[in-house]
């Protein structure tokens, strides 16, 4: 009997794992089909309003890494708070729940929100509503890794920086965040290949544009948004943007994921 | 001989306990001797030597009553170190009593890094002073021929028994009037707890010891003077030969023989 329910558990586990892997790549598989027939030269040379999405990649890329800019200090910051400096009062544990939740809060609400406080009292939308949104998505998940990241750190290589008289600034900035820094560079690549790929709350905030452009207070060219707008299109041509645009967002979000797997071995080597 | 350092009537709460971890606690650490301290698991000797130069303080709301006298630099008179209020008299109280640790705890940088880093946060920073220096402790430590070629390599790469002699340079390097060492060889083989001994009897001509140690053999190999604590009491202290020869007390008999502990 033992047997057998050992067995039945072996083959539903193993269908379950193929019927999962077998989505995945079909996904990979008609992406890849669909994404490389119209890859060319003129995607990566030409802005969308040509036929080609330089502008757009340009403009998610600018979007998510303002956001990572302006995020990575304001999250490591809070992380240091948490864990160095918090203690263990209710407060702390309030923040860190906020973070969690935040870190699963919809990014459809995000948008929304950043909508309702920047696009709606200026009138239009903005590659700067674009990157709040994408900001307030990231920082929860820098913060969190950071404090995690830092939990990780010996008690005894803080008391060891504090017998040869160093601050508890010192230890914190010299030997705790250096002790982490893999880790903590793991989280930022994460957040970043996270943010990269939303479309939700870019939406209604930055829009996205067919044109060039660099300026972040006006309407701002995006990957996603104009993916989903392309693929909504009649004109096949279009469609056939969309899946090139789809097949390059995915490849980005798995090499950035990838480079953070790299970071995060290298620690443990 | 001088005292180095007086404990005189300690007795410590940890935050949030109800009884003292340490009561009324004396204890003379000699100047240029080692002095051990013994006792079975939670007796409170870690605590003992972890107030010796305040690193409790790291967190909050422990409680200190009594008197630990640190020897003036001039040798003049005392200064009572749980008078110290501010950070920076800390930092320099730590400087003066240096501080090894069960586990080695090299930092997450090269090897010369390590000791240049305690160099420059007490102020020196010309780079010829700190190689200097560096090398200094490093051969004070025993660890300059093994290191030396690769003292740009990460700390960490180190074997554990050289890792905790890098922890002793990084110490040394601060020209500390005492050293604290907290179980400094339960983590290691013999053959390191032997290199580390053998340094240990070298160090006491230049500095003062105090050394908290489960092993007994090693106290009475390493110390001159011992004491014997039991549940948060200094139940004897003296010569280390009086201690494991003729103890005058029968719970240190009986610790000493391993009838309990």
């Amino acid at each position: 009997m033992r047997l057998l329910m050992n067995r039945l558990f072996l083959i539903f586990s193993t269908l379950a794992a193929i019927i999962g892997l077998f989505f995945l790549g079909w996904i990979l598989f008609t992406l890849c089909a669909k994404g490389l027939t119209g890859l060319n030269f003129d995607v990566f040379t030409k802005d969308l309003i040509d036929g080609g999405l330089r502008n757009v990649i340009v403009g998610q890329i600018m979007m998510s890494g303002v956001a990572t800019v302006i995020g990575i200090p304001v999250g490591i910051l809070a992380g240091i708070y948490l864990q160095e400096y918090g203690g263990n009062s209710k407060s702390t544990e309030f923040l860190r729940d906020l973070s969690d939740v935040m870190m699963s809060a919809p990014s459809i609400v995000v948008g929304t929100f950043v909508y309702a406080i920047v696009v709606v009292p200026t009138g239009h939308t903005s590659g700067w509503a674009g990157v709040l949104a994408l900001f307030i998505l990231m920082v929860p998940i820098i913060v969190r890794t950071t404090d995690d990241m830092l939990k990780l750190v010996p008690i005894e290589l803080r008391e060891a920086g504090i017998a040869i008289g160093a601050s508890k600034y010192h230890v914190t900035m010299n030997i705790v965040i250096r002790y982490a820094k893999a880790g903590i560079l793991t989280g930022i690549l994460l957040a970043f290949a996270r943010v990269v790929g939303e479309t939700a709350p870019l939406i209604y905030t930055s829009g996205s544009s067919e044109f060039w452009s660099t300026d972040l207070t006006s309407t701002f060219p995006s990957l996603t948004v104009s993916i989903y707008n392309l693929a909504t299109m009649p004109d096949d041509e279009m469609v056939q943007l969309g899946w090139t645009g789809a097949f390059l967002l995915t490849a980005m979000v798995l090499i950035i994921n990838l480079l953070g797997r790299y970071a995060s071995n290298k620690k443990r080597s | 001989m001088k005292n180095m350092m007086e404990v005189q009537d300690l007795t410590f709460t940890y935050s949030g306990a109800s009884e003292p971890s340490l009561k009324s606690i004396s204890l003379p650490v000699e100047k240029n001797k080692v002095t051990a301290l013994i006792g079975p698991s939670g007796c409170g000797k870690s605590t003992l030597l972890r107030g010796m130069n305040r690193i409790h303080d790291l967190y909050p709301g422990h409680q200190y009553e009594g008197v630990i006298n640190l020897l003036d630099s001039d040798e003049k008179g005392y200064t009572d170190i749980l008078g110290i209020k501010k950070e920076a008299d800390l930092i320099r109280l730590r400087q003066r009593v240096g501080m090894i640790f069960q586990k080695p705890t090299p930092f997450p940088m090269t090897i010369f890094e390590n000791i240049a880093y305690g160099l420059r946060l007490s102020g020196i920073k010309k780079r010829p002073d700190v190689q200097e220096i560096v090398e200094q402790s490093l051969r004070d430590a025993a660890l300059w021929d093994e290191a030396k070629d690769r003292l740009d390599h990460d700390a960490r790469g180190l074997s554990g028994g050289q890792q905790q002699r890098l922890c002793i340079a990084r110490a040394i390097a601060l020209k500390p009037e005492v050293i604290l060492f907290d179980e400094p060889t339960s983590a290691l083989d013999p053959i390191s707890t032997l290199a580390i001994e053998e340094m240990i009897s070298v160090l006491r001509k230049k500095y003062s010891i105090c050394i908290v140690t489960h092993n007994m053999q090693q106290a009475a190999r390493i110390s001159d003077y011992t004491g014997f604590m039991y549940l948060g009491e200094m139940i004897e202290y003296d010569q280390t030969d009086t201690i494991f020869m003729t103890p005058s007390k029968k719970q240190t008999e009986d610790y000493i023989s391993g009838r309990f502990g």
